[in-house]
């Protein structure tokens, strides 16, 4: 691990307002902006009368590899499915090479769905097929491939994720956790579409699973151009596969003027991070919470 | 932060019918901003609790437009998708066979035993009268006017629309229906349409199988258990009962199909998290369903029954 840097208060919330301060001004990727593939502005969102999100600006260039991290419900999956149009922003918008996908008509929304592929936190599988059916269903759907082509493209896309072809006949019910997830990713991958949303890939697999997924992802990326947004709190995921991190903040923890996105910057950068926040949870302290914890006892 | 005035084009904002499908795929609570409750209403003392309950009927009553509104915006995508293109057959047919095929017997079964009870109720009356072969007029006409079509519908709604409403909303729970439409197959087409179509399509097959076998168990309670005149029953069934009558059944049972199958899909797409929100979904399916169906029988029945009297204004002075 890296080796803790001492952390003086008063030092910290200065370099905070440094922080805060660079966020605002154009970073490198607003370069990019122009090239965004997925622009999402000043997006808001709110169940009932809880906020999620709070103006969120996020400029994602084509063949980047986003990964968000953040920790446990501040909005990462709500952000995600939003980006693909499955929860509708309070406020703001999200722009998909350059159309906007709230004003699109529903045929043009499921058109621009097809280049999506969106790996679901719990898999999200359709539990009446079969595993074949299920990672069959997007060539079926949008594809005239015959059977035969079907057949070997979904064989060689689950021995990718490392599952053995005696589980294309049973049921997602029959399956594990860990091998759902995979069945998941292989369903997502089928298209090779544009674009991979994945909400947390690795949650739940072993380590050794895990890095096999990892090195899926950089080998989709390989294979053809490939824009990804990477759900993790692996931070081993993070290093090996993103280009970018950026870092949300749940709101409740969060004063009304200051950004969600607490960091947003490459690997290294967050390695360096000056903010204590995301230093604790890049090395996954408690520190404080532990003391909100004990309140509660 | 410099804009192309192409880019700015593609910003516009929504359509207000693009917008309104939206509130109706998702549910409105997410949209709902905090309204003021009784107690931020500046009331003295004596007239808060008329206040909380005034409240608390206009959050019913707004509660209702709301999901009024929302089933007939499901109603009209349902409809223009089923416009659109025709669903495949993979997902057409599982649904017919669970709609009418698993719905036959039941159907059939408790039409026979409708039948039954109608003649057992109504015998003893008409035996007092000496009208006992007036019964097969009273029985079938019933069963053909109205318990065959209401009795079909609600077996229906119990035995498929509930099940449509847990199955939907199990979907809707673990995500299958996200997952559905992020793959770009429109959770409306695949999954409501099939069904729409199953209940509409099948409903009057059922339903002609209730007065069937409706018929059937009058008939044996009748005939073979109460040995009335076979050849004076059946006279004067076919004297009341004309096809104006079957095709009144059969024309409300569209009607009673296309409202079991949107009422439970729309149930189901809504549901609530966890196994309770399914489990609600489930029931109330059941019961907006069966309330739509008799309150559908009530205006339909005013409706039919004007414009037979319009058509042959002699047939009231018949009798
Ligand atoms: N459909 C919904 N209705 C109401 N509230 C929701 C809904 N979806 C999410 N939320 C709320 O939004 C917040 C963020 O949820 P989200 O699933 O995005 O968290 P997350 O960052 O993905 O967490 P995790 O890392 O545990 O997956 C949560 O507090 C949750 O209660
Ligand atoms: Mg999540």
């Amino acid at each position: 691990m890296r080796s803790a840097r001492p952390i003086s208060l008063c030092h910290a919330s200065q370099e905070f307002t440094d922080m805060m301060s660079r966020n605002t001004a154009p970073t490198a990727h607003e370069h990019d902006a122009q090239q965004a593939l997925i622009e999402v502005r000043s997006l808001h969102v709110t169940f009932g009368r809880q906020r999620v999100l709070r103006d969120i600006n996020l400029h994602v260039p084509r063949g980047q590899t986003l990964a968000i991290i953040g920790e446990s419900g501040c909005g990462k999956t709500v952000l995600m499915k939003t980006i693909i149009a499955l929860v509708r922003p309070t406020r703001g918008t999200v722009l998909f090479d350059g159309s906007d996908m709230f004003a699109l008509r529903e045929r043009e929304l499921s058109q621009q769905r097809t280049r999506f592929g969106f790996v679901f936190q719990g898999a999200a599988l359709f539990d009446s097929m079969t595993v074949f059916q299920n990672v069959a269903f997007p060539l079926k759907e949008h594809t005239r491939k015959s059977l035969e082509e079907i057949t070997s493209m979904v064989h060689a896309r689950i021995r990718e994720v490392g599952l053995p072809l005696s589980v294309l006949e049973k049921k997602p019910a029959e399956l594990s956790g860990g091998m759902r997830k995979r069945v998941g990713l292989a369903r997502a991958l089928i298209l090779e579409p544009e674009v991979m949303l994945y909400d947390e890939p690795t949650t739940g697999l072993d380590p050794i699973m895990s890095d096999v997924i990892n090195e899926l992802i950089l080998r989709t990326r390989r294979r053809h151009p490939v824009t990804s947004i990477l759900v993790t709190h692996d931070m081993r995921t993070a290093h090996k596969v993103a280009d970018r991190i950026v870092m949300l903040y749940p709101l409740s923890r969060l004063s009304a003027d200051e950004s969600q996105i607490l960091f947003d910057g490459t690997v290294d950068e967050i390695d360096h991070a000056d903010d204590p926040r995301v230093t604790q949870f890049v090395r996954g302290e408690a520190r404080e919470r532990l003391m909100e914890i004990g309140e509660a006892v | 932060m410099a804009e192309s005035p192409a880019r700015r084009g593609a910003l516009r904002r929504p359509g207000l019918l693009n917008q309104l499908l939206w509130v109706s795929e998702r549910s409105m609570a997410s949209e709902v901003t905090p309204s003021p409750t009784g107690d931020e209403l500046i009331a003295p003392r004596a007239i808060r609790p008329i206040a909380e309950w005034l409240a608390d009927l206009g959050a019913v009553v707004i509660g209702w437009i709301t999901s009024l509104g929302n089933i007939s915006l499901f109603t009209l995508r349902t409809l223009s998708w089923m416009f659109a293109r025709l669903p495949r057959r993979d997902t057409l047919l599982p649904a017919f066979y669970q709609i009418g095929v698993l719905s036959l017997p039941v159907v059939a079964l408790t039409g026979t035993f409708i039948g039954m009870v109608l003649a057992v109720q109504s015998y003893s009356q008409f035996r007092m009268l000496h009208l006992e072969t007036r019964l097969g007029a009273v029985i079938n006409m019933s069963l053909v006017r109205e318990l065959g079509p209401v009795l079909a519908a609600t077996m229906l709604a119990g035995r498929v629309g509930s099940a449509m409403a847990a199955e939907l909303g199990t979907m809707r729970v673990t995500e299958q229906i996200d997952a559905l439409a992020s793959m770009g197959a429109n959770p409306i087409f695949y999954l409501v349409v099939p069904r729409f179509l199953g209940c509409l399509l099948l409903i009057p097959a059922l339903t002609i199988m209730a007065d069937f076998m409706g018929i059937v168990g009058g008939w044996f309670y009748c005939i073979v258990i109460l040995n009335i005149d076979a050849h004076h029953y059946w006279e004067h069934s076919q004297a009341f009962v004309g096809s104006f009558d079957l095709f009144s059944g059969v024309f409300k049972s569209f009607f009673f199909g296309a409202a079991i199958s949107l009422i439970s899909c729309h149930r189901g797409f809504h549901c609530d998290p966890g196994a309770e929100g399914v489990g609600r979904a489930a029931t109330g399916a059941f019961v907006y369903s069966f309330v739509t169906i008799l309150a559908i029988d009530l205006m339909l029945g005013i409706l039919l029954d004007s414009i037979y009297y319009t058509l042959w204004p002699e047939a009231g002075r018949l009798i």
